[in-house]
């Protein structure tokens, strides 16, 4: 089980990391950049360091993803904020 | 005669070209499609023909250099991940005992770390007693970074125009009277779970895994998710410009004062007077626990200060 966890959640940090580039909607690459985060947490956790875990739970899947969300719409890059 | 002059200065050598184009220096093509300019009322149909057919020939160009942008872009990042990918095949086994890494100062934290700092977990005992001052430089960047962004993003009388005024009060109006059920009955669920969870991992930074940054993250977003769903008017009821530059610049002068204390009285081998305490009981590990809640309470403030700023542009 951890072995097959352990092959899956790297294999998945990749498709993750292309898919933020590939993706044409910049809120579409910012959710799947906090998804990054949280896999990458799950990773810590296996990798027995769990000070690393919470705090990139904390900061990668939370706050920065929420402040990535207000600066697009702070530069009106978000659908329903451009006719401001 | 003219006809020459222009073809002459039509062609620039290949590498004034490129810098024109590195420069975004194209004529007068609008940078941001959003807005075009006005257009500019040409006098003859001469006039017109030629910009027309200018603009094309610089379309041309522009696509020849983007295609070697592209080449050149794939070439570069090959060879930076080939270069990376050998790097790693040579670097040592992960957690193999003869790596360089593994040496005496890693042995000292591990066998006298809980007896030094008496804190259970290792890594808070590193963090703000062997190394508690690089965790200082950390806060104290966090704090520059707010104060910059402050800087750049504060609302105040220079920098807004009247219909931003207008609109900012609008959107306070709506603000008043709108509230979005679904949100303010989850938040007034989760807001106090996650302030006491925050508070939990702060305050056992130095028992069980976590700390002031990530404690102190847990807090700010239970902040941000208040003054979401129940808008910034309510928030500044106990949250203001003020207390939050009190509050923030307060947690890091009692961490640097207390951290001198200790490099005064814990380092260079001379006597600590500060009780260790039993490892494992929450009051205890000497200046631990106090440096894990400053540092929690300038990240949760830093936290709440980016969205705010990020928002409404003002705290």
């Amino acid at each position: 089980m951890r072995l097959i966890l352990e092959l899956i959640l790297p294999a998945l940090l990749i498709v993750c990391a292309l898919a933020v580039t590939f993706s044409k909607r910049l809120l579409v690459s910012v959710v799947i950049y906090t998804s990054f985060s949280i896999i990458m947490s799950v990773i810590w956790v296996l990798l027995e360091s769990p000070d690393l875990a919470i705090t990139e739970a904390a900061v990668g899947a939370g706050v920065s993803g929420l402040l990535l969300i207000y600066t697009l719409k702070k530069i009106h890059a978000l659908k329903g904020t451009s006719d401001e | 005669m003219s006809k020459m002059a222009k073809i002459k200065k039509e062609k620039q050598t290949a590498w004034q070209r490129f810098c024109a184009w590195v420069n975004g220096d194209t004529a007068d093509r609008p940078l941001m499609p959003a807005d075009p300019p006005a257009p500019r009322k040409t006098k003859t149909d001469k006039n017109k023909k030629q910009k027309t057919v200018s603009s094309r020939k610089e379309g041309i160009e522009l696509n020849r250099f983007g295609s070697i942008y592209r080449i050149c872009a794939v070439l570069i990042g090959v060879a930076v991940v080939t270069v990376l990918m050998v790097t790693v095949l040579q670097l040592p086994l992960f957690g193999s005992p003869d790596n360089p890494a593994v040496n005496e100062v890693v042995e000292r934290y591990v066998e006298k770390g809980l007896e030094e700092t008496g804190a259970v977990n290792m890594v808070a005992g590193m963090i703000l007693d062997y190394r508690a001052f690089d965790t200082f430089g950390e806060s104290s960047v966090l704090f520059l970074a707010v104060t910059c962004v402050t800087m750049l993003l504060m609302r105040d009388k220079n920098n807004t125009s009247k219909d931003e005024d207008l609109l900012t009060a609008r959107e306070h109006v709506i603000e008043g009277y709108e509230e979005d059920i679904i949100l303010t009955k989850i938040a007034r669920l989760l807001i106090p779970c996650a302030l006491v969870y925050g508070i939990y991992v702060v305050l056992n930074g130095h028992i069980s895994p976590g700390g002031g940054f990530s404690g102190g993250t847990i807090m700010g977003s239970a902040l941000i998710l208040f003054a979401v769903s129940f808008g910034m008017i309510r928030m500044s009821r106990f949250f203001t410009y003020a207390t939050f530059k009190k509050v923030t610049s307060c947690a890091l002068l009692v961490y640097a004062a207390s951290k001198a204390y200790s490099f005064f009285t814990g380092a260079n081998h001379l006597e600590s007077h500060i009780p260790l305490g039993t490892p494992g009981a929450i009051l205890s590990s000497g200046l631990i626990l106090i440096l894990d809640i400053c540092v929690g309470i300038v990240v949760a403030c830093t936290m709440y200060g980016f969205y705010a700023l990020f928002t409404k542009g003002e705290l």
